[in-house]
């Protein structure tokens, strides 16, 4: 460093603590901004659970009801479709739930049937991939897009993921997890509620 | 710096002569239009690939003025937004006329960008000193896309939603900090308001004012480094005693009366388009978007406006199944690497270590394949970046590269548009295969570009350009 210009120190310093100064408030501007993208507090209060009545639901219908914006599922599964369960097991890449269980698959649904009572699959309808609402391919045997051996299930439109009646994902698929059990119990025979269990609300 | 001195006219000197030279005391503006226009020395070899520049820009003014009169009809609101396009669509005197013009623009916008990144792959337009030309450009591909993306959720029908629920998802694929990403950009747990008011924002605004900075620095870039033509030959080479390219001529009036006769054939085919097919069979306006918006229900058949398709269908192609295969080839590039190039040992090692963590990321435990189609789709379209350098070719142009290096772009281009076909149909087993097959060439052509390009006889490049008067 050449000492040709003077510098004086008291000023360097003064410019350097100003520079620092205006760095610190920008960036804490900038954050201010990148914040304001974050859920709402009205986005983050609409996300009530919902009570859903299942009466007079026949076996094989499928009721679609909104919560917190995403459709869930209520199947009520006939005996044939709960035993074509059996069936699509070996197929299937996580028979068990056992990726991600936390979020997921609520520990009461860690089963074959993926749910509570084996007749209901209670499940959010969207698909793991990148969040389609995949649609009900209930009728088995071959159809476009379907293999052959097709046991009733779900297909997603958008990259061709395919779920079997319980909401796992077949295996070498786009979509890498089952379809998302919410929390849920049944407050009657007759009626159900979602995004509440026994631990509390979701 | 001189001093001010005002320009001294005859006082019988026309107003308007007077005029000007008042302004250029105080501002360059004649400069500005000789330097960047008036007297820019273009080869004069150009032939038609080059009208697409000209063109590019007058659908930008196109989209900009269409878009600010849509804006005075339009309603950013989840409630309004469908409502408040069909009201455009029927109610407001040539609404409909304005917003077909909106829609039918960005579509041609990139088949004319598509059509100019053509031109510089023929004629090597990317190559030394054009870089960073290359660059802007690309940037503004860049910004096309999400501008194009940010505002096909507008309208609010179904396509819009859920093409945006697809996108949006992209990013939640990102380990760790993918699911909260996902939710900041929407701003809540699913595409809503608050996510059609951002988008509305950005569509209008934010990247609308990146894109004309680019604009202004890819022309300030294209008129410092002097335009590339047909023939791959640097015009600044040979000077004549004027001080000018011998094979350049002014833009104007040369080029201008050129572009007033491109721009004429341009708009003969938009205005057929706008009157007679403005949703050009479902591809320009896709018919699910005839529908609001449902969260509850995805239409049975989704997909991306025709330009993102290419890139689509490589993110559809990486399977779990196809991930074996990605695994063989990156193995298979590095042992090539090794072999075949003359990078140093660090480098070389460096590679090696980077496509041993992705082979490792690539298996069935680790890293999903959603995650690694994600990063392919990004990759297609980032990789175009890297042509300057990944093209070692000693010639610019086709014309005076080796005979087959054609056909390699015609494999390259065709692979492209199957590619592009294949995004917008559902997907089959064998639709599956063969996008693998095309992604794997896509890849291929630029991963193995720096081998291929100077691969073969050259042929010698001419001192002058090839021009016959006419």
């Amino acid at each position: 460093m050449s000492n040709e210009k003077q510098v004086d120190p008291g000023r360097r310093g003064v410019l350097v603590a100003t520079c620092a100064t205006g760095g610190v408030i920008g960036l804490a501007t900038a954050g201010a901004l990148v914040s304001t993208f974050q859920p709402s507090e009205k986005a983050k209060a609409a996300g009530a659970p919902v009570e859903v009545d299942i009466d007079g639901m026949t076996p094989g219908e499928m009721r679609t009801v909104e919560w917190r914006g995403k459709p869930v599922w209520i199947l009520k599964r006939s005996p044939d479709m709960v035993d074509s369960l059996k069936k699509t097991d070996a197929d299937v890449a996580d028979p068990k739930s056992e990726r991600a269980p936390d979020a997921l698959t609520p520990e009461y649904a860690r089963n074959q049937y993926r749910s509570r009572k084996p007749e209901y699959l209670v499940a959010v309808g969207i698909c793991s991939h990148l969040g389609c609402s995949p649609t009900s391919k209930f009728a088995s045997g071959a159809q476009p897009n379907l293999p052959d051996d097709w046991k009733g299930g779900f297909l997603c439109p958008c990259h061709g993921s395919t779920f079997d009646l319980a909401g796992r994902v077949f295996k070498n698929k786009p979509a890498p997890d089952n379809l998302e059990v919410p929390p849920h119990m049944y407050l009657s025979d007759n009626r159900l509620i979602i995004g509440k269990d026994e631990k509390g609300e979701a | 710096m001189a001093a001010f001195k005002e320009t001294k006219l005859p006082a019988n000197a026309p107003i308007a002569e007077k005029g000007l030279a008042w302004v250029d005391d105080r501002f360059p503006l004649t400069k500005l239009w000789n330097d960047q226009w008036g007297k820019y020395y273009a080869p004069k070899n150009f032939n038609f690939w080059y009208i697409f520049g000209s063109l590019a820009m007058l659908i930008l003014v196109l989209q900009i003025v269409t878009g600010i009169f849509l804006t005075m009809h339009y309603k950013p609101d989840a409630n309004l937004a469908f409502g408040s396009v069909e009201y455009i669509m029927r109610e407001v005197p040539w609404g409909w006329l304005v917003r077909y013009m909106h829609s039918t623009g960005a579509s041609a916008f990139f088949i004319v960008i598509y059509l100019h990144m053509t031109r510089a792959l023929l004629y090597g337009s990317y190559k030394k000193p054009r870089e960073l030309l290359w660059l802007f450009g690309f940037a503004i591909f860049l910004c096309l896309m999400a501008e194009a993306f940010f505002g096909y959720l507008l309208p609010w029908g179904q396509m819009s939603y859920w093409g945006a629920q697809v996108i949006v998802n992209l990013f939640g694929a990102i380990p760790f900090i993918g699911p909260d990403l996902s939710l900041w950009i929407r701003g809540d747990y699913v595409v809503s308001d608050a996510t059609l008011n951002r988008f509305f924002a950005f569509h209008v605004i934010a990247i609308p004012l990146v894109l004309l900075g680019l604009v202004a620095a890819h022309l300030i870039a294209l008129h410092e480094v002097g335009s590339n033509n047909p023939d791959g030959i640097e015009i600044k080479e040979n000077l004549g005693a004027d001080g000018h390219p011998v094979d350049g001529i002014p833009s104007h009036p040369y080029y201008s009366v050129h572009d007033i006769f491109g721009v004429s054939v341009f708009l003969v085919i938009f205005s057929t388009v706008v009157f007679f097919a403005p949703e050009m069979g479902g591809y320009f306006l896709e018919y699910n978007n005839f529908i609001p918006a449902d969260s509850l229900k995805t239409p049975a058949h989704i997909a991306p406006t025709w330009y993102f398709t290419p890139f689509y269908s490589v993110l559809r192609a990486t399977t779990a199944d196809f991930m074996y295969v990605l695994m063989g080839a990156i193995a298979l590039y590095v042992v090539f690497i090794w072999l075949k190039s003359r990078l140093s040992f660090m480098v070389k090692s460096a590679i090696a270590v980077v496509a041993l963590l992705a082979i490792i990321g690539m298996l069935p435990a680790v890293l999903d394949a959603k995650f690694w189609g994600v990063v392919l789709f990004g990759a297609s379209v980032m990789i175009m970046a890297a042509l300057p350098w990944l093209d070692h070719s000693p010639v610019k142009s086709i014309r005076y590269r080796p005979d087959w290096h054609t056909y390699v772009l015609w494999v390259f281009g065709f692979v492209f548009v199957t590619l592009g076909y294949l995004g917008t149909q559902l997907p089959t087993a064998l639709f599956t295969l063969i996008s693998q097959v095309c992604t794997l060439l896509y890849f291929s052509f630029f991963l193995l570009m720096p081998w291929w390009s100077a691969m073969g006889t050259f042929k010698p490049v001419p001192k002058r350009v090839t021009f016959h008067p006419h």
